[in-house]
């Protein structure tokens, strides 16, 4: 039995320690925003924020999770940067099929939290453990830099 | 022998009828031929339209609106009396863009207010709406006529009772943003609030409604933001994968490694004893690559317990029927029969010998690409549950309609015990066109009691794709003294699944046939038997061909020492009556590729001087009835790292639906095209795939993503056609066309970084 903090609300979960935060998400929290693509930490769908940081939740055990707050693509909007990212990508309409956007969402605004202002190096940088099969990365880019250029 | 090569044939057999099925030329929508029809049955709540016979569930739903707040116009159209309209897109939604252009041009003749429509997925049922599939890029000229009508057509009948209720004359009356008006009396009255009288109207008919024109539309080519991006960007429940169904179990399917093996025993008890595994048991399928396969499926309580399992399954398998293809092996035998031209040639037009005899000039060259898998980043999967004697599914796919036959003979029921609910697709690219994964799920429910959820793992999918095939192709060119391409010889190696004819997706494609126009045309093919099952990859056959055709005429236009734009112009107006489509409903047209290819050398500086190592590419192609031509500007550094500084493409497929969403396409067909071919392969050896995940399948990533795509748009009166395709094919060919003019290297082999090329941060 765990205690996960996720979005701001605490879950108890009966799963094995080994199971990866993912499948727990998905198949038992109900929080399917967050997705599997590969499940070997290479294409980034299942990005999520543990502890602040962009984490691949297919390769991290709920075991290994500890006491950590977890954020998920449902609950990234809350945060400002999660709210002005999520903005720009529709201002910008940036999903094609949108399987891989809620791991670039959350690339990205862990980008914006730490480099309020990032330059392309900064972006090529953070968002290069996000596979868009269907090549949106220029509007990626693009949603980026206007969140980035709008106010706090 | 005879029967495995029988079941090989059929399952490809019926994927090359699904591609040839979504290269046709549209067809005739239902409604243009049947009309308007008044279903039966219709409630006293007001009366339901269908399109071709009825559909109960359309008029329990009216009934079941016994206030009359809901009205059903017909399948495509509700009109709620808060004056909210619901638009029902018939396809599905695969990142085309295309639950957003339907719902356009619907939205457009209905005049609708877009701000108040909301736009949902319909049911899968074909009797009523006709095609409903998503492939080929023919979603939209398929529908045009059809959705437009819809429109029409319900806004004739809002009008109508506008103006019974008004006691006006029809014709004055005026619709715009969901609201008509009566200018002389100074009536107006919302859409909502007439909905019920006006489903009382008679249906009018199809053929006396008056459409738009082009210079009419409200909607039609403004830019739109996706319908469904709000729900995407904060991760609500779209795709297939993120159905839940009460007390709903988890499945994984696991077949033979090397396509075409049965399963003899698994271990049972040892994956039965396992943690949260609920059940496990072998299926022998249909034994149809299209369909089910033989294999073994473990149920479990969640996702990640099924993957466990499936990972300590050990199956003894039966490979006597399997595949024993090697990719390495096609790779050589295709290299060594090369120059021996078939006795028997497919075209032949002039006579090539006499034509090379008296060239001025004369070309050699041989092309070379590999498999592709598809990988869409939604690993397969779907939720079926058998429930009160049918099959209630939930399948991400681009061919639902068609699925149903495959899906009801896997699931041993008759087609109307099938229930299909279509959800979002997380990307097709071809891949979903077939069903195989939903008829698992289907076989697989009969077995459990409950929803299931079949989720195949990302090595699954790799494991298990209908690749694109490789191809070879020997070409000799001639070039005649005013140097004009005279002759076009072409030895084209391909792949046969029945021994006859090519696999699916590894014919020369008729795209190609018409493109290249020479006075003097010879081509003839040699098939290797293949037992991978092949299929349609974005833009199936062109993907790859068009790389292989316009670099060699890039080959022949600079032996000739000619201008490359002029010697595609002059080449393409040819007039070589053999070449010209035959069926007249093939939109190809040579003023339209020329258009495009004069636009885009304009666009992209043609003719500038380049610095050295720097290069300027441009090819052309017809694909998907599109008209398409394409340029890259790079630079290549001495570590052959290519860097590349701009990307034009120019599009004719006539008028433009939704800008936003054709950009979006434009862009990412010719990132997916880079992507394919700087650095995808698949290699197979024993029958086996060798690349089972994305670190060994390199898809292009954020940092050598190209900072711009500049897309134009030539809009004409002809019909729209379908953007999903158009944009990929003559890429690669600009690509390879510009790493020759900046380095003076030809590239004839596909990824280019087995040629020890990369891509430049």
């Amino acid at each position: 039995m765990f205690t996960l903090t996720v979005n701001g609300q605490s879950h108890l979960v009966d799963v094995p320690e080994q199971m990866p935060l993912l499948w727990v998400l998905r198949d038992h929290l109900n929080l399917v925003g967050t997705k599997y693509g590969c499940g070997v930490a290479q294409c980034g769908a299942c990005t999520v924020h543990v502890g602040g940081n962009p984490t691949r939740s297919c390769q991290l055990t709920i075991g290994d999770v500890g006491t950590r707050a977890v954020v998920t693509i449902e609950g990234i909007g809350d945060a400002p940067n999660g709210a002005k990212i999520q903005k720009a990508w529709l201002e910008a309409s940036v999903p094609q099929c949108g399987y891989c956007q809620a791991g670039q969402i959350m690339s990205a605004t862990a980008l914006l939290n730490s480099t309020p202002q990032p330059d392309d190096s900064d972006i090529d940088a953070a968002m290069a453990g996000n596979l868009c099969r269907c090549g949106t990365y220029i509007r990626v880019r693009q949603a980026i830099k206007n969140a980035a250029a709008k106010p706090a | 022998m005879a029967n495995i090569q029988s079941n090989f044939a059929q399952s490809d057999a019926y994927l090359s009828a699904l591609i040839r099925e979504v290269h046709a030329t549209p067809v005739a929508p239902v409604i243009g031929r049947r009309g308007f029809f008044k279903l039966a049955g219709a409630g006293a709540a007001g009366l339901v339209l269908g399109f071709q016979l009825g559909d109960a569930a359309f008029a329990a739903e009216n009934d079941a609106a016994a206030d009359g707040a809901i009205q059903t116009m017909n399948a495509f159209i509700r009109v709620a009396s808060n004056n909210t309209i619901t638009i029902y897109s018939k396809c599905p939604e695969i990142g085309q863009g295309i639950k957003t252009s339907f719902g356009v041009i619907i939205a457009d003749e209905l005049d609708a207010d877009w701000n108040h429509v909301v736009m949902e997925q319909a049911d899968i049922n074909p009797k009523v709406y006709g095609s409903q599939g998503a492939g080929g890029s023919t979603s939209i000229p398929r529908a045009w006529d059809q959705l437009r009508q819809a429109g029409a057509g319900a806004k004739a009948m809002l009008i109508a009772a506008a103006a019974k209720q008004w006691e006006v004359d029809p014709r004055q009356i005026t619709a715009r943003d969901s609201v008509l008006t009566h200018a002389a009396s100074g009536k107006s009255a919302t859409y909502g609030s007439l909905a019920a009288e006006a489903a009382k109207m008679p249906v009018p008919d199809a053929k006396g409604l008056k459409l738009k024109t082009r210079a009419e539309y409200r909607l039609i080519g403004k830019g739109f933001h996706g319908v469904d991006d709000p729900k995407v960007v904060t991760g609500q429940p779209l795709f297939g994968i993120d159905v839940q169904r009460p007390g709903m179990v988890y499945a994984t399917y696991t077949k033979c490694p090397a396509a075409g093996g049965k399963v003899r025993s698994f271990n049972v008890d040892e994956i039965k004893a396992e943690r949260g595994v609920i059940d496990a048991f072998a299926l022998t399928g249909t034994g149809l690559m299209a369909e089910a396969m033989p294999g073994v499926a473990i149920i479990a309580k969640d996702t990640w317990s099924a993957f466990q399992a499936q990972k300590k399954l050990k199956v003894d398998w039966d490979l006597s029927e399997a595949s024993q293809d090697s990719t390495s092996r096609f790779s050589e035998e295709a290299k060594k029969i090369a120059m021996s031209f078939p006795q028997k040639a497919d075209e032949n037009i002039g006579d090539v010998d006499k034509a090379f005899a008296a060239a001025a000039k004369t070309v050699e060259a041989y092309y070379e690409y590999p498999f592709a898998a598809h990988a869409p980043l939604e690993p397969m999967n779907t939720t079926a549950h058998w429930h009160d004697g049918i099959v209630e599914m939930w399948v991400p796919t681009q061919q639902p309609d068609r699925g149903l036959p495959s899906i009801a003979k896997a699931a041993g029921l008759p087609e109307d015990k099938i229930v299909l609910h279509q959800t979002r697709v997380g990307g097709g690219f071809g891949r979903r066109l077939v069903n195989d994964y939903a008829c698992e799920a289907a076989a697989i429910s009969r077995k459990v009691d409950g929803p299931v959820k079949l989720q195949w793992t990302r090595e699954d999918d790799f494991a298990h794709d209908f690749y694109r095939p490789a191809g070879y192709h020997q070409f000799k060119g001639a070039i005649d003294g005013n140097g004009r391409l005279d002759a076009w010889r072409e030895h084209f190696i391909t792949f046969t699944a029945d021994g006859k004819k090519e696999a699916s997706g590894a014919n020369l494609t008729d795209n190609i046939k018409f493109s290249i126009k020479a006075p003097n045309l010879r081509r003839g093919t040699t098939m290797f038997p293949l037992r991978i099952p092949t299929g349609a990859w974005r833009a199936p056959g062109d993907n790859a061909q068009v790389f292989a055709e316009q670099c060699f005429m890039h080959e022949m236009s600079s032996v000739a020492g000619r201008d490359h734009v002029e010697f595609l112009l002059e080449a393409v107006n040819r007039d070589v009556p053999e070449l010209a489509p035959k069926d007249k409903s093939v939109n190809f047209s040579p003023k339209r590729v020329s258009d495009v290819i004069k636009m885009c050398a304009d666009k992209a500086g043609w003719g500038k001087t380049a610095p050295k190592g720097s290069g300027l590419g441009l090819a052309w192609c017809y694909s998907h009835a599109g008209h398409v031509a394409q340029a890259v500007e790079l630079s290549v550094d001495a570590n052959k790292r290519i860097k590349i500084e701009r990307i034009v493409v120019v599009l004719d497929v006539g008028p433009i639906i939704d800008m936003t969403g054709s950009q979006a396409q434009a862009q990412g067909a010719s990132t997916d095209a880079l992507s394919t071919a700087m650095g995808l392969k698949i290699n197979i050896e024993n029958g086996r795939i060798k690349e089972l995940n994305y670190n060994a399948y390199p898809v292009l990533r954020m940092p050598f993503a190209p900072m711009t795509i500049d897309a134009y748009f030539i809009q004409s009166d002809n019909p729209p056609t379908g953007m999903g395709e158009p944009a990929f094919p003559a890429l690669a060919a600009a690509l390879g066309n510009a790493i020759f003019a900046a380095t003076g290297e030809r590239v004839r082999r596909l990824p280019l970084r087995d040629l020890g090329y990369s891509l430049a941060i």
